[in-house]
């Protein structure tokens, strides 16, 4: 029987990575991820677990170290968040290109400056083209189910990534929800022993890892990093169902919530789709025919499942957590644009940026954002494709 | 077990010929002389830094390496190291893995000295069971002679170039060895090839051999970026340890014992001259930068006396 409890996303993927046991936990504090080491630590001193945890002195040494163990052939964790990503960021890249399968619990922060404790995705956006799968989480109910899923997808033989699991910073990983938990057999059982092809601690085969690359091959290996990333589509679908057959819940690239007739939509990511799921609710109430895509997988994209879910809507609002600076919106933005692009022909979309540094996203901000779409449909207007919602002018 | 050079020369290579580096490099010769340490049936995992022993090492898709071998960037190979030990522990515990290993980590001096200098301190504070060796040619020299904290007063590099406004580098270099040492880590040793390498041997072998974390430090030189002729190497390393510029000592659980005393100390004038990077000190008027050299070398090494209870 599932455990029913009530617990904070922190608490959540704590929990999961208990029952997991992984090899080796090399993490640097930094708030809001900070928790997670704290229960790691303790729980090793409980003899919960036997994890080696390495409490290193810094969050780019954390990442080095993931990727000499994971490399070495231990299942190897990370959690980190906002500035601690930053500072991995070189390594991001190392740890995608030696196609390591390291899992990092991405507490979403804003990024410095000016410095920021609250929730953003700044951090994680910022690392999407670092050859990552990036799964975000709506509640904690997410975030452990996300969290236990991460393992089989990442060391797929035909995906062979890292796996970044985010959650929104504080809003779910310090808010404490209704969940439903596996048992600790059931999920060892699902996760699996880690049994890696090739590895630094293998008697019979020394192994070279991190070589050199020159002209003649960076391109092909880069190549093959890009089919990794798509194979790990069929992989991410294949594990959801996987994981539903023994839990009930069902999960895809994206949720698609009262989308069937909606002529308004709204794309967007992370713990503010509840938020959103409301606002539609509220909307449907009004007579408006409003629907929402929340994106689950951001990397590998789900252009097609979205743009094919947003073909029959008039006006989409496609929402960013994280400035790109790019002047023409932000990166979901981008992407959703791009996908769109030849699908969704008549479609109008307006890029919002919300949410910055944990600015509150209430009801109503949203129903404000839905108002934007009918107001550019009715008069027939061309929308300003890139505005902020929720702040002083 | 007595030194024998006969038989450790006479071992298999465990870092292959046909390698990039340049002819009388001397971070291969510190690598070969260290790996030698391991005995024959020692397993090894061996992490390198970001330089030229990384670069013309494991070039894909050739690796000169008999041994596992892991490179991640510049400024991680401790980190990098202390992962790969950690994951040995756990493998060990967990009952699968079912043989010894080693682990040897390798930075040169601005992999070491500098940006790696964080997690080096990291990873020797943490006590993983590894070694890491520094193998210190005293400058950037993979980008192409740059200046760094190990690079002595007023050598020429190409960002402490020399002119009629700048004699070189203006400060003093890092003693990198004693600053390890304050990490109350079992071993730490500065060393360099002199000899029939008997004490870089030793050395090695009690680093790899001591539970706990080590630390060597080899004054491997490089004929580019100190404008010496390759075959004048075994000169260059003699006259910096004869000269005490560069001291052979120990630091054993914290006990400083000197490896090396010269009979006769020799003026800094006998190392200094072997390299051009060094030839502007010579130009008449520049006698007071030498003098102080020696001064800085004189006190230095009278510290180091006292710190092993050696009479001055």
């Amino acid at each position: 029987m599932a455990i029913r409890e009530r617990l904070s996303g922190n608490e959540a993927v704590s929990y999961a990575i208990r029952q997991v046991n992984p090899d080796v936990m090399p993490a640097f504090p930094i708030t809001p991820s900070t928790e997670i080491p704290q229960f790691i630590s303790q729980y090793v001193a409980n003899g919960q677990i036997d994890t080696i945890f390495v409490p290193v002195e810094s969050e780019h040494s954390a990442m080095s170290a993931s990727i000499g163990s994971e490399a070495a052939g231990a299942r190897t964790i990370t959690a980190t968040s906002s500035c601690g990503l930053a500072l991995m960021w070189e390594m991001l890249y190392v740890a995608a290109s030696c196609r390591l399968p390291i899992v990092l619990a991405c507490i979403n922060r804003a990024l410095s400056g000016p410095i920021n404790i609250n929730n953003d995705h700044s951090d994680s956006m910022g690392a999407r083209d670092a050859g990552w799968i990036q799964i975000y989480a709506e509640n904690a109910q997410e975030a452990y189910d996300n969290y236990i899923m991460s393992f089989r997808i990442g060391e797929h033989k035909d995906v062979l990534l890292p796996v970044m699991a985010c959650q929104d910073g504080f809003i779910t990983s310090h808010a404490v929800d209704n969940i439903t938990l596996l048992e600790d057999e059931k999920v060892k059982a699902f996760v699996g022993e880690y049994k890696p092809e090739k590895c630094l601690l293998n008697p019979a085969e020394a192994l070279s890892v991190g070589p050199y690359d020159t002209v003649h091959y960076y391109m092909e290996h880069k190549k093959q990093q890009a089919v990794a990333m798509h194979n790990a589509k069929k992989v991410i679908l294949d594990v959801a169902k996987e994981y539903e057959e023994l839990t009930g819940r069902k999960y895809g690239f994206i949720e698609k919530y009262k989308m069937e007739d909606a002529e308004y939509a709204m794309v967007i990511i992370g713990s503010s789709a509840g938020t959103a799921k409301d606002a539609v609710d509220e909307l449907r109430a009004q007579g408006v025919k409003a629907g929402l895509i929340k994106v689950r997988v951001y990397r590998p994209f789900p252009g097609e499942e979205i743009a094919a879910a947003l073909k029959n809507v008039k006006a989409v609002a496609i929402m960013d957590k994280a400035e790109s600076f790019s002047d023409i919106g932000g990166p979901l933005g981008a992407d959703v644009r791009a996908s769109m692009f030849g699908v969704c022909n008549n479609v109008k979309a307006i890029n919002f940026v919300y949410g910055l540094g944990g600015r509150d996203v209430k009801v109503d901000d949203i129903k404000c954002a839905f108002g934007k779409l009918e107001e550019v449909v009715k008069t027939d207007a061309i929308p300003t494709g890139y505005q902020y919602l929720g702040v002083r002018e | 077990m007595a030194y024998n050079f006969k038989e450790e020369m006479s071992k298999p290579e465990r870092l292959s010929g046909g390698h990039r580096l340049c002819a009388g490099c001397g971070a291969g010769i510190a690598v070969r002389g260290v790996l030698r340490a391991l005995d024959a049936d020692e397993k090894a995992v061996i992490t390198s830094a970001t330089g030229c022993l990384e670069v013309s090492t494991c070039m894909y898709p050739y690796t000169s390496w008999n041994d596992s071998f892991i490179h991640a960037a510049f400024e991680n190979s401790g980190a990098t190291c202390s992962g790969v030990e950690s994951a040995y522990r756990a493998l060990t515990q967990r009952g699968k893995l079912n043989e010894k290993y080693k682990f040897i980590a390798f930075g040169g001096d601005g992999g070491t000295y500098d940006i790696g200098f964080q997690s080096l301190s990291g990873a020797m504070e943490r006590g993983h069971d590894m070694v890491y060796v520094c193998y210190d040619n005293e400058a950037y020299m993979n980008t192409g002679i740059q200046r760094a904290s190990s690079t002595p007063k007023y050598a020429e590099t190409t960002t402490s170039a020399v002119g009629k406004c700048s004699p070189g580098k203006a400060q003093s270099r890092k003693d990198l060895a004693a600053v390890i040492a304050a990490h109350d880590i079992p071993y730490v040793a500065q060393t360099t090839f002199i000899g029939n390498f008997k004490d870089l041997h030793e050395k090695a072998y009690k680093a790899i051999h001591t539970p706990g974390a080590a630390f060597l430090n080899v004054m491997a030189p490089c004929p580019r970026g100190w404008r010496y002729p390759s075959e004048d190497m075994m000169t260059v390393c003699k006259m910096a340890v004869e000269t005490c510029f560069w001291p052979l000592f120990e630091v054993e659980n914290g006990v400083w014992k000197l490896s090396y005393r010269p009979k006769n100390k020799l003026p800094i004038e006998e190392f200094l001259k072997l390299q051009g990077r060094f030839r502007h000190l010579f130009k008449p008027g520049n006698e007071a930068l030498i003098a102080e050299i020696q001064k800085d070398v004189d006190e230095k090494w009278a510290q180091l006396l006292k710190k092993c209870g050696e009479e001055l």
